[in-house]
């Protein structure tokens, strides 16, 4: 199963090493990452997706919470919480399509970054299904470029699954 | 008033208590060692290599329970600790390794002798400091010895670059360390441990399982009194040799691949395992499904990534075995009581039976030289008082087999990684550490080999080791493993003429060689070597078609082992295969 997890590390060199080196090391899985500093710059927060059966991921919780630079791993997949990631899009559509694209930009809620004459780079956020259902739409129209972060997690506020 | 990083560097050293250390001098150093030649209250062992030097160290931490220190050079310097390091780590082992870097501002360049230790050992290591500011240079250093010697101890590296070394800052020493992300659990959970004890109390075929966590969490004593109020039967593991007195009518000895028959069947047909400080390696458990498959386990441990890593645990206990066992202990006397004796008559009489049906045997008769002869004629020689380093392979084996090691401390092997070679340099340290106890290196001919350079640190060191080598003139394990598994194909493992004349060997480097080939002469060579005060080697012509039995093979459960007695009688011409 795929377990989203949420380590909250010194934000010192060699951090990064020390966790994909973990993960490389004793042959887990990384299907994403995202690395950047909290409001403290001390610290910083990587949210990590991996995937592996209830034995692997409580070794993978473990073994980050065993790293000296770890100061904290909360595996989001046991709590009520909200993800998010965000692409990045370049189109080339014909004539005929550009009005479809922009109106998949707006119910997608994107926003155009940039337009070229023959051109359109269409920022979305959402959570991993809204993203997929979008690249899906926009793949007949002529993806030219296609950039994506690593899924971020928060949280929701005080409410735990029992 | 300012002081220079290298002045700082011996400094926090005297001030954590170091008075030993072990090393080899290279360029980037050279401000340190500088300073080291006129130092009275630090004494660096130059070893002969930089992997000698770290395995004396940990040898010298193995023996004291204090970290091992080595301080050695860049590039090849740093990366010849590598492998000593890595023994460490997978032993959990307390060590500060200092390598010297290329100044800061070539770092990255490709400079001479320039290597990323810290990169290359950040698997190894606990955990590892790349020192750029010299301000940072004493907390730096605290900072890695409490990490080397708390929790689960291991080694810790200090990688300091040249200008580092030389550039100057006020020097503050803090007394105390706290890492916001380094917390280990020393407590243990104080309603598991009561549900720990009544399940010991209820168990009728309970066992202990105890590992090197015992000796790390100087947890003997605590180990023994639980055992003798509870009544339960205690395997070691190989780590765990000395946690328990070998000696005692409640130890089995040790357990898993080549451990004795009694403690695999005891593992087998357990309905309790109290695992202390261990962590189920492989060559414990073997197959691990049909590991203890009527066994609840306990397992005590202060990682808790030991805990259900490889086999399902039904009562975890996080914390230091010290301390977890002096809480069960008390909780046992005040809380327990099971008339535990009578409900195990039946488990102590099925063990006894056991240790009839396949006692730790050899030929006793036979005319040549039996390496277990050797081993039991320099336990009874010593009465179990040596401290014993060994190499790695049969000669390990065996002597973890045939000597009963009644103390902790008192046997230093490399376990996890296995490591050739460990054990001369590993007895050098030792040797240092207590210099009127006898140390003896158990080696083959082959691993002796691996770090034979160290020879001339224990020379002119005036440290007086004794070196056993059971010469078989084979890379005896993997011929064994050859001769079972793969049709006595001894691909490159017969060393045999280009085995040197260890006696020369010996004599060569100012030491003493002596040498046995019949069986009569061993005693009078071991008596002679330990009235010497030099380091001594022993080379000791086994019979080279001896091996270690019993012996699980790989992947079959523990309670299948291949025994000495279902031996197919060998022709004789095999036999003289080998001078």
């Amino acid at each position: 199963m795929r377990h989203t997890i949420s380590v909250l590390v010194e934000n010192k060199f060699g951090v990064l090493s020390r966790i994909s080196g973990l993960f490389s090391g004793r042959g887990y899985n990384i299907e994403s990452l995202s690395v950047g500093e909290t409001i403290d710059p001390n610290i910083s927060t990587m949210t990590i997706v991996t995937s592996g059966d209830d034995w692997i991921v409580e070794q993978i919780n473990k073994q980050l919470n065993k790293l000296i630079d770890v100061i904290k791993v909360v595996d989001m997949t046991e709590l009520d919480h909200v993800e998010r990631e965000m692409v990045m899009i370049k189109v080339s559509p014909r004539q005929e399509d550009k009005a479809e694209v922009l109106r998949l930009a707006e119910i997608f809620r994107g926003r155009i970054v940039d337009s070229s004459p023959k051109t359109y780079t269409i920022e979305v956020t959402g959570n991993e299904k809204k993203i997929e259902a979008f690249v899906e739409l926009l793949r007949p129209m002529g993806i030219k470029e296609f950039v994506r972060t690593g899924k971020i997690a928060i949280a929701r506020e005080g409410v735990k699954k029992p | 008033m300012k002081m220079t990083g290298s002045e700082i560097l011996l400094e926090s050293l005297k001030k954590e208590g170091v008075k030993h250390l072990f090393g080899y001098p290279g360029g980037v150093v050279l401000n340190i060692f500088d300073l080291l030649h006129d130092e009275k209250e630090l004494q660096l062992i130059l070893t002969r290599h930089e992997q000698g030097a770290v395995h004396a160290a940990d040898g010298y931490a193995r023996a004291t329970g204090k970290a091992g220190v080595a301080l050695v050079t860049s590039g090849p310097g740093a990366t010849n600790t590598v492998t000593g390091i890595a023994t460490a780590a997978m032993d959990s082992i307390p060590l500060v390794v200092i390598t010297g870097q290329v100044p800061t501002m070539l770092i990255g360049n490709d400079a001479f002798q320039e290597a990323d230790i810290v990169g290359i050992t950040r698997p190894c290591t606990k955990y590892n400091f790349l020192v750029k500011n010299v301000s940072d240079l004493a907390l730096t250093i605290k900072e890695a010895f409490h990490i080397a010697n708390t929790g689960r101890p291991g080694p810790v590296l200090i990688d300091l670059p040249k200008d580092v070394t030389t550039s100057k800052a006020e020097f503050h020493w803090p007394d105390h360390v706290k890492i916001r992300s380094y917390n280990p659990t020393y407590e243990g959970n104080k309603y598991m441990i009561t549900q720990a004890a009544h399940m010991i109390a209820k168990a009728k075929k309970p066992l202990i399982i105890a590992g090197g966590g015992v000796i790390s969490s100087d947890a003997a004593k605590e180990l023994r009194e639980f055992a003798e109020i509870t009544g339960v039967p205690v395997t070691m593991t190989m780590m765990g040799l000395g946690g328990f007195p070998g000696s005692h009518k409640l130890s089995l000895g040790m357990l898993g691949m080549h451990g004795t028959y009694y403690a695999n069947k005891a593992v087998q047909d357990s309905d309790l395992l109290i695992a202390i400080g261990m962590r189920f390696d492989d060559r414990v458990t073997g197959k691990i499904d049909a590991f203890a498959p009527n066994a609840k386990i306990i397992h005590i441990d202060i990682d808790p990534t030991s805990i259900r890593k490889n086999v399902r645990v039904d009562l975890p206990i996080v914390g230091d075995v010290k301390r977890v066992l002096t809480v069960m202990n008390k909780v046992i006397h005040d809380e327990v009581k099971e008339p535990w004796a009578e409900v195990r008559k039946a488990w102590t009489k099925q063990l006894d039976a056991w240790k009839k049906e396949h006692p730790m045997d050899y030929d006793r008769d036979a005319d040549v030289i039996k390496p277990q002869y050797v081993i039991e004629k320099i336990h009874e020689l010593t009465k179990g008082d040596a401290i014993i380093a060994t190499e790695v392979g049969q000669n390990q084996m065996w002597a973890a087999q045939f000597y009963k090691y009644d103390k902790p401390r008192t046997w230093l092997s490399s376990g996890g990684l296995g490591t050739m070679g460990y054990g001369l340099p590993a007895a050098i340290g030792a040797q240092l550490a207590y210099p009127n106890k006898l140390v003896i290196d158990i080696a083959g001919d082959g691993s002796i080999q691996m770090n034979i350079q160290e020879l001339a640190t224990a020379v002119i060191n005036k440290l007086p080791v004794k070196v056993a080598i059971l010469n078989n003139r084979f890379l005896g394990m993997v011929r064994q493993w050859q001769e079972l598994f793969f049709q006595e194909r001894y691909s490159h493992t017969k060393l045999d003429e280009t085995v040197p004349d260890f006696v020369k060997i010996a004599e060569a480097y100012s030491a003493v060689g002596l040498r046995a080939t019949k069986k009569s002469e061993v005693v009078p060579v071991l008596k002679e070597a330990f009235a010497i005060k030099r380091p001594v080697f022993m080379d000791f012509v086994i019979d080279w078609t001896e091996k270690v039995y019993p012996m699980v093979p790989a992947g079959a459960a523990i309670d299948q082992m291949l025994f000495r007695e279902q031996e197919v009688k060998k022709p004789e011409k095999k036999l003289k295969a080998v001078k």
